[in-house]
């Protein structure tokens, strides 16, 4: 196990723990709160032909953190049979379904401003719902942000043949890897419990 | 060292792929459910099966030697207690809250569709 492996996975464990504690803590307020908690699918419903579509941009933003893990995968298989070119692109693919995830979540946050819900109330319902909303997507938002930023130097390096006779070689792309799937692994869980419960 | 990473056939990431797809579809399908025992089971399948399948396969996991997988996967199970004091604790707090302020009075405004 190279050491930077190591030093990902436990610092991804200690963000486990960060990102537990924001949903438990949505979890208790929304069981201890007396008002109507706002119904999920009719706040981020959007229109599409005409009719409201339940869950429609959280749907699409999900498809594309999921597409945007396979170019990963794919990425770090490519790293290690040492085809600099196609990981390179396949971190930059990566890197833009990124960058356009975080795009659909600020026109999400925008949308939701409009019509008034705030980290202290809403008009739908329970005021702990804007809070939760606001803490758990936008502290998945940063890591998403940083994630785009963190493949695009490993991208350009990789293209540079930065790690062409470096030990240990291409585990970067690895490592790399296992904090933008960690990303996907968040919203896998964010997307359950706060969108769809 | 990463040897046993590097030979990993396409097939298995393609594989992982539609079936994170499916799951997915699957989960969104949930959201037409009325809320209930079922739809809520039926979204921690899917969820469980997706976290499992982006660990075991996308992060290598599967490939891993058993002590890596004790000491990332372990410690994350005390987080169940955290979830059952928490909502043992809730319950009670909403309680508490409908016995000394009675019911909520909330006027609650439909979302509108943009």
């Amino acid at each position: 196990m190279p050491w930077g492996k190591a030093m990902m996975w436990i610092f991804l464990l200690s963000d486990t723990f960060i990102f537990s504690c924001f949903l438990v803590g949505y979890m208790m307020v929304r069981i201890s709160t007396t008002d109507p908690w706002p119904n999920p699918s009719e706040v981020f419903a959007l229109e599409a032909f005409g009719y409201p579509v339940p869950l429609l941009l959280i749907a699409i933003m999900t498809f594309i953190l999921i597409t945007s893990s396979g170019t990963m995968a794919l990425a770090v298989n490519m790293g290690y049979r040492r085809n600099r070119k196609l990981t390179f692109w396949l971190m930059v693919a990566t890197a833009v379904l990124g960058a356009s995830f975080v795009g659909m979540q600020a026109f999400e946050w925008s949308k939701l401003i409009s019509e008034g819900v705030r980290p202290w109330g809403n008009p739908f319902g329970a005021a702990q719902f804007g809070s939760s909303f606001f803490m758990i997507t936008g502290f998945h938002g940063m890591h998403v942000s940083a994630g785009v930023i963190y493949l695009l130097v490993i991208a350009f390096r990789v293209k540079r043949g930065f790690y062409e006779n470096r030990p240990g070689g291409y585990e970067i792309v690895e490592i790399t890897g296992l904090y933008w799937h960690f990303v996907d692994l968040v919203w896998v869980f964010i997307f359950a419990f706060f969108y769809l419960w | 060292m990463a040897d046993d990473t590097t030979q990993h056939p396409l097939k298995i990431y393609w594989i992982m792929w539609a079936a994170l797809f499916v799951l997915s579809t699957f989960s969104y399908a949930t959201d037409f459910l009325d809320r209930g025992n079922l739809r809520h089971f039926l979204i921690l399948l899917f969820m469980f099966a997706k976290a499992g399948g982006i660990v075991w396969i996308f992060m290598h996991m599967g490939w891993e030697r058993l002590a890596l997988k004790i000491a990332i996967l372990g410690p994350p199970v005390a987080i169940v207690v955290l979830i059952a004091l928490m909502s043992l604790e809730g319950n009670y707090v909403e309680d508490s809250r409908l016995e000394h302020y009675g019911e909520s009075t909330m006027e609650v405004a439909s979302p509108e569709h943009h």
